[in-house]
């Protein structure tokens, strides 16, 4: 075996993880790596404007594929400008490993340049986290950190590596697998609770399902639509989990939660039987968890991380395991019995639910002389057939995402749900189009978001990626004006967004296409210039929207799921 | 209700404050918590006192179990266990009070283990609970100094907590 440094063993344990794009920015602890990195081309390289995009680009690179995301960043404030990225991946469970650079070993703790306690302060945000001592352990550290990032419950990995470390030379030996005593996910659900969960929904009169993330992480979404076909259930997926079950199909309900249908909540209040699979009974989804558990119903919640069990809401039937694993086994259970759910039950609550459907809770008054927020969405799902990949930041643009594109397919709806990062929105697009270059990538955005991580127009243009951006500019922070609207007597502190620069000038100055919209009849055209015309190029669309519109129907937050404030309400 | 956690965990720098940063992160109360290696030094076992409903008791089990350094944890509370606590007392041991606190040192079968003229150090190990009947006991005003090392427990008979 050939002695290696430090800094190779990386490269090289990259190029053995298949690793094809890492989202990085240089500095001084990581010059090794960087160095190392330049010697070979297997491995690419996206360079960045900011650590935080890198790791919010490896994470759209990971939701987009079924890949673990690589960022890699120096110490200091590399390391903490990259902090923002790793709890919002750890939020949602995106595997990602991130690399970062350290002063070296005998500088640690002595204030050094650009020195940070990285494995500190990233400790609460991630799965697992390692500083790296010595370079004979770095090879097994950086196998031990793909391994946790993408199995059982995924999530961000960050290895610090000293400094020192990428200089010292040892002779490579990647493990081919990897055994820790400690760590053992659960894959396969309990036989007996599986059994129990199929008797139940056999049962069921008022039947449904509701699915989370964890279906789309664990590439559950073919099973889960069998599943739910099978049993003839409605079902509801969570903002994380759109896309596991075609939204065109007659079954789904819609979203569900604070800006969910009407169907799919009162569907989640009145059934009597739920099944949640890779979903976390989230304050976002259930509203009040003391009003939720008020009615009576029992709960069957499938879930890869025991944790998210009964940790929200009480659960009658647990089944800890991978998602895929336990619909296949509830699958063949039903086939094995050749049963079927109770029929008369099933279509008085189908009467039901079309009943609440029949409200049109997404219906919208369209204006003549403003472009509404929600009929771009209607055309953007239009035009780009449904098939995009769609990428959102955090406000009222992102619930207009997830209410009007219809998403048949999993993996096609990036967004960050758990820790509602603004920013996101262009970096994922960037990470989605490098792992996609046949799929067309559209970021939806708005005039706030883009803001914070505008500079990441320089990234797109540097590797020619054809996003097209979706700015809903309606000149104010518009879920916090919302809010305000409604909660504070619609005094509007801070919300306003003053002094916007010229985004199409912007765009322009990045070197990329910019148009702007300002009438509700031009909205079409310009998508189909954007789309067509300009296919190749990034596209910059600012539209101008009514500044009042407000997303419907609302929950407020700590009411009852019921407890629902439509359009016609105000 | 009180819980007496028992954790085996890797060795590792860093294990004990994951450990402890994920008490403070979800808002549980740790009362006390002990720490060193066991016969297999790559291992370490901690134990934790702590209280909370039988729901945050489950959260706080899944949640350690959830940490990649944790091995086992186990509610040595909900079987029969042997709980100890060793603590250090220092008083102020002077005229009629000297005796007396001596009196007392042997009723709850502590050690005296350090005497001068106005103090002794008082070696007890006991239950928790019982170390707080002899601070309870003692007169408060001549209590210089106490410390406790927190509680180490383990269950009774077959019940073994091991890899």
């Amino acid at each position: 075996m050939t002695m290696m440094t430090g800094a190779e063993i990386v490269i090289r344990c990259l190029q053995e993880e298949k690793v094809e794009y890492v989202f990085g920015y240089p500095g001084g602890a990581v010059l090794h790596i960087y160095d190392a990195l330049f010697k070979q081309d297997q491995v690419k390289h996206v360079l960045v404007r900011h650590e935080q995009a890198a790791v919010h680009a490896a994470d759209g690179l990971a939701r987009s594929t079924h890949k673990v995301g690589v960022a890699l960043v120096t110490s200091g404030p590399g390391a903490t400008n990259a902090v923002t990225g790793i709890a919002t991946a750890y939020m949602d469970s995106i595997p990602l490993v991130i690399i970062s650079g350290q002063v070296p070993n005998e500088y640690i703790g002595q204030d050094a340049f650009q020195e940070c306690d990285t494995v500190g302060i990233t400790r609460p945000c991630v799965k697992h986290n390692f500083l790296v001592n010595d370079v004979r352990n770095l090879a097994v550290t950086i196998k031990k950190a793909f391994y946790l990032a993408n199995s059982g419950r995924p999530g961000p990995v960050v290895i610090d590596i000293p400094k020192d470390v990428t200089a010292a030379k040892c002779k490579f030996d990647y493990p081919e697998t990897i055994q820790m005593r400690s760590y053992n996910p659960v894959v396969k659900g309990h036989l007996g609770q599986i059994k129990k969960a199929v008797h139940l929904l056999l049962e069921a009169r008022r039947p449904m399902i509701y699915s989370g993330g964890g279906v789309i992480l664990s590439n559950g979404a073919e099973q889960l639509t069998r599943l739910t076909r099978r049993l003839g259930f409605p079902i509801t997926n969570t903002l994380m989990g759109l896309g596991a079950y075609p939204a065109t199909d007659r079954q789904f309900l819609g979203m569900p939660g604070m800006h969910g249908t009407v169907e799919a909540n009162l569907a989640m209040q009145h059934c009597d039987v739920l099944l949640a699979i890779g979903a976390r009974f989230d304050d976002r989804v259930i509203g009040n968890p003391q009003n939720f558990s008020s009615i009576p119903r029992k709960i069957i919640h499938v879930d890869v991380d025991p944790s998210s069990i009964s940790k929200r809401v009480q659960v009658d039937v647990p089944i800890v395991g991978n998602v895929p694993d336990v619909l296949d086994e509830m699958l063949k259970l039903l086939e094995a019995g050749n049963a079927s759910p109770d029929a008369a039950g099933l279509a008085e609550w189908w009467q039901q639910i079309e009943e609440w459907r029949a409200k049109l809770c997404m219906k919208y008054r369209r204006r003549k002389s403003v472009i509404m927020p929600q009929y771009v969405m209607e055309k953007l799902y239009e035009v780009t057939g449904g098939n995009a990949i769609v990428t959102s930041d955090v406000g009222q643009h992102q619930m207009w995402a997830a209410q009007y594109y219809k998403f048949d397919q999993p993996r096609r709806w990036l967004n960050s749900g758990g820790l509602g990062t603004m920013g996101v929105g262009l970096p994922y697009a960037i990470g989605a189009a490098l792992a996609h270059p046949e799929t067309q990538v559209v970021c939806v955005t708005g005039e706030g978001s883009i803001q914070m991580c505008i500079q990441e127009l320089s990234t797109a243009k540097q590797f020619r990626l054809p996003i097209k951006i979706i700015n809903l500019n309606n000149r104010y922070l518009g879920m916090v004006r919302q809010w305000q609207e409604m909660f504070y007597g619609s005094r509007y502190s801070e919300s306003y967004m003053d002094s916007l620069p010229d985004f199409v000038k912007l765009a322009e100055a990045y070197g990329h296409v910019g148009i702007r919209v300002e009438k509700p009849e031009d909205v079409e055209a310009a998508l189909h210039k954007a789309f067509v015309d300009h296919k190749d190029d990034l596209v910059f669309m600012d539209f101008i929207t009514d500044q009042k519109a407000n997303v419907f129907p609302m929950v407020a937050a700590g009411k009852g799921l019921a407890d629902m404030i439509l359009t016609e309400d105000l | 209700m009180r819980h007496i956690i028992s954790i085996l965990l890797e060795n590792e720098a860093g294990a004990l404050s994951r450990v402890a940063g994920l008490f403070s992160a979800r808002a549980y109360n740790i009362e006390t918590l002990t720490v060193a290696p066991t016969e297999d030094v790559s291992l370490s076992r901690l134990t934790i006192v702590t209280s909370g409903t039988d729901a945050v008791i489950e959260q706080i089990t899944k949640q350690l179990n959830k940490l990649i350094d944790v091995i086992k944890v186990v509610d040595l509370s909900e079987a029969a266990h042997i709980e100890r606590e060793l603590m250090l007392i220092k008083v102020r041991a002077i005229g009629k009070d000297r005796e007396e606190v001596k009196r007392l040192a042997d009723i709850f079968r502590g050690h005296i283990v350090d005497v001068t003229e106005s103090t002794y150090v008082i070696e007890l190990t006991a239950s928790g609970a019982k170390l707080d009947s002899f601070i309870q006991a003692i007169d408060a005003g001549l209590i210089l100094e106490t410390v406790r090392t927190g509680v180490c427990g383990i269950g009774r008979g077959e019940r073994i907590l091991k890899v």
